[in-house]
């Protein structure tokens, strides 16, 4: 169990820029998630960590211990690989072993035929296969012991890979989006398992993945990088409610946010679709963009009127999509009441909360409103 | 319901009577399949089996190449083949060759693909380099190592000397020639391995050896043992056998340099055949010598086969 930090990380693979600085500090028995689109970096960035790739300027420490230039087997870390990379010709016991035996036995007695004579091997091999026979009790995985990769469902290379992975019990794990080989329904079965092992080890996990829904559930701590910087950290809720850049806020929550071309005033207020909004900010005028989670419109009533383009009824909840009036804009409100779904091109008045508005300027970033209490955007219902 | 299936059933009416009339026509679809594999198998008998077939049946004849008469002798010519001293020293001396050259050859080949694949330039000229023995005639260059073997002005001395060393006639010497024979087959093999190893180290996955490395498997000795060589096991397999097969067959190097001398030293199993067969036309003998020639070629097929199963990961 170990704090990493993180300093002024940079990577370049032939003259492009992977990683533009990235300084970042997790804490010891966290679960943070890298999450962002490929080619972000943050696979780069846990190989960096790793040791599996050398970073071109930056340090990384793990446990105080600046690790640089120290090879991947000597930092004491373990990673679980997207592809697993079980070793096919071991099996599962033998593959579980391989960290233990690497370690424990010296190269002699790691020799094929004369190793196995040798008593100390003998005693060792003892403490090995009680570790072993441990962990796959942990991990309900002791039938498979004797069989081989080749033999084992996705799941069960996971759970195995988990397993070698936990057997040495390292400074921290590492995750290399280790579910996204499986299916659906064993991701989100998974998924809880692994939170489950974080909760009951209480080590230091660093799990990449660019599946913001596995970021969401499992994580302590949220990550989210693009284009090489990591450009916001926070907890899950955090992250969702108060997304300090408008990628961060379009990539995390699915359906994606509603982005609503808006205006700045010069006296601070803002017009959205025609309609002036009963929020204030300390920007200077001009173009900005307002975001709205789709779980945040409400249906019905409203100043805005739009028409029923797709309905998406997924059992529990509705996505209704809108073409908006009068622009080109779209948007997407969840309905969390099924049996009332508004008809296919019929027209829908909406609306939404003044303090459900995040803003943002046209570079990006984040803009402070403030809420006028008095009065609500919200005309009365006329339904 | 029943509007639906008579729909079907209408439908699939023209198939339903094929297929009901299949049985009937059972024997002619089986003949046509018969008709299809003809040419086939026709190529193979007349190419393939027809020859061997005809060898072995020689094998058990006094034919002799030109000779008008020919009369079934049975076993007469194994029973001389292996009262025949000359025999037992070819196979003698084959079986030196094979059990030195295929492991060199092996070993060497691997060993230089190692060394290819970790390096991180000029790789395709070390490749080239290596894989020139396997393209040019082996016959020209016999030739070549006729002049680096040579005793008096031979390269090979010549290093030796310069390096305080005893000189050999190499492949004068009966002590000596076969060993330069293998040192020649194993030189000519090595790119042939190579290539064939290379192709191996490629298809495995690099994740293999991170995760080897994050095990702490620390040493490229270790990774060679936990990865690199259970991942090359069918492969191997496959370059063992060939190299074995290959080596049974020498006989360019040794016609070219010794014709099996000095003092039948160098004779080999294939050498013999080429000279009873087609020097002295005993036709029917050399069939009996290529008949124990194939017995071994297909022991080392048969062994592979049953390798090649339990040698591949399926991952």
């Amino acid at each position: 169990m170990a704090q990493i930090e993180l300093s002024a990380i940079r990577k370049s693979f032939d003259g492009t820029d992977v990683l533009k600085g990235i300084d970042f500090h997790i804490a010891d028995g966290e679960f943070i998630s890298l999450v962002g689109p490929s080619g972000c970096g943050k696979s780069t960035l846990l190989r960096i960590i790793a040791g599996l790739e050398p970073q071109n300027s930056g340090e990384v420490h793990i446990d105080g211990r600046q690790v640089d230039g120290i090879r991947p087997s000597a930092r004491n870390l373990a990673m679980v690989f997207q592809s697993y990379a079980l070793y096919p010709h071991l099996s599962t016991f033998d593959n579980i072993a391989v960290p233990l035996r690497m370690r424990r036995l010296s190269a002699i007695e790691r020799l094929p035929l004369l190793g196995a004579l040798l008593p100390s091997r003998r005693a060792k091999e003892r403490h090995i296969r009680a570790d072993i026979e441990g962990i796959a009790e942990q991990l309900d995985i002791t039938p498979l012991l004797r069989r081989k990769p080749g033999q084992l469902s996705g799941g069960q290379r996971q759970r195995v890979a988990v397993g070698r992975a936990m057997v040495r019990e390292p400074l921290a794990f590492l995750f290399d989006e280790p579910l996204s080989n499986l299916d659906a329904k064993l991701r989100v079965h998974m998924r809880a398992e692994l939170a489950e092992l974080h909760s009951r080890l209480k080590a230091t996990f660093v799990y990449v993945t660019h599946d913001q829904a596995e970021a969401m559930t499992m994580s302590s701590r949220i990550a989210v990088m693009m284009g090489g910087e990591l450009i916001q950290a926070g907890t899950p809720a955090e992250i969702y409610n108060e997304p300090g850049d408008i990628r961060v806020a379009e990539f995390i929550g699915s359906p994606k946010i509603n982005i609503l071309p808006g205006r700045i005033r010069k006296d601070g207020g803002v017009d959205v679709l025609g309609t002036t909004l009963k929020l204030t900010c300390n920007a200077a005028a001009g173009d900005c963009r307002i975001g709205v989670r789709p779980e945040r419109i409400e249906l019905g009533t409203g100043p805005f009127s739009g028409t029923v383009v797709h309905l998406e009824n997924l059992g529990a909840e509705a996505f209704v999509h809108l073409a908006v009036e009068g622009t080109g804009s779209r948007l997407i409100a969840r309905l969390a009441d099924v049996r009332h779904l508004p008809a296919m091109a019929s027209p829908l008045a909406f609306g939404f909360a003044s303090e459900t508005v995040r803003m943002f300027d046209p570079a990006g970033k984040r803009i402070e409103l403030r809420v006028e209490q008095a009065e609500r955007v919200r005309e009365p219902a006329h339904v | 319901m029943s509007d639906g299936s008579m729909t079907i059933g209408a439908a699939v009416a023209p198939a339903g009577t094929t297929r009901r009339t299949l049985p009937a026509h059972g024997s002619r679809r089986t003949q046509a399949a018969y008709a299809l594999v003809t040419p086939a198998a026709a190529l193979m008998l007349v190419m393939l089996l027809g020859p061997l077939a005809g060898v072995i049946a020689l094998s058990f004849t006094d034919y002799q190449l030109g000779a008008p008469h020919i009369s079934w002798i049975g076993l007469a010519n194994y029973q001389d083949l292996f009262a025949d001293k000359v025999f037992w020293t070819a196979l003698r001396n084959t079986l030196t060759y094979v059990v030195i050259v295929v492991p060199g050859a092996v070993i060497a080949g691997l060993a230089i693909a190692l060394l290819i694949q970790s390096g991180t330039s000029l790789r395709s000229l070390y490749r080239t380099i290596y894989f020139l023995p396997v393209m040019a005639t082996l016959i020209a260059m016999a030739v070549v190592w006729e002049f680096m073997l040579h005793p008096q002005f031979g390269l090979v001395n010549g290093l030796l000397r310069g390096a305080g060393l005893p000189a050999f006639a190499w492949l004068q010497d009966r002590n000596t020639a076969l060993y330069a024979l293998c040192a020649i087959g194993i030189w000519q093999a090595v790119g042939f391995n190579m290539v064939l190893f290379l192709a191996g180290l490629v298809s495995i996955p690099k994740q293999l050896y991170e995760a080897a490395e994050i095990d702490g498997a620390s040493s490229g000795w270790a990774r060679f043992r936990l990865v690199t060589w259970p991942m090359l096991g069918p492969v191997t397999t496959f370059v063992v056998v060939i190299s074995g097969i290959r080596s049974f067959q020498v006989f360019d190097t040794v016609h070219v340099l010794t014709k099996g001398g000095p003092s039948k030293s160098t004779e080999v199993l294939i050498h013999t055949m080429y000279t009873e067969g087609f020097e002295f036309f005993r036709s029917g003998y050399a069939a009996a010598i290529t008949v124990v020639f194939l017995v071994f070629v297909l022991a080392l097929t048969l062994i592979k086969s049953r390798l090649a199963d339990r040698g591949v990961h399926y991952t």
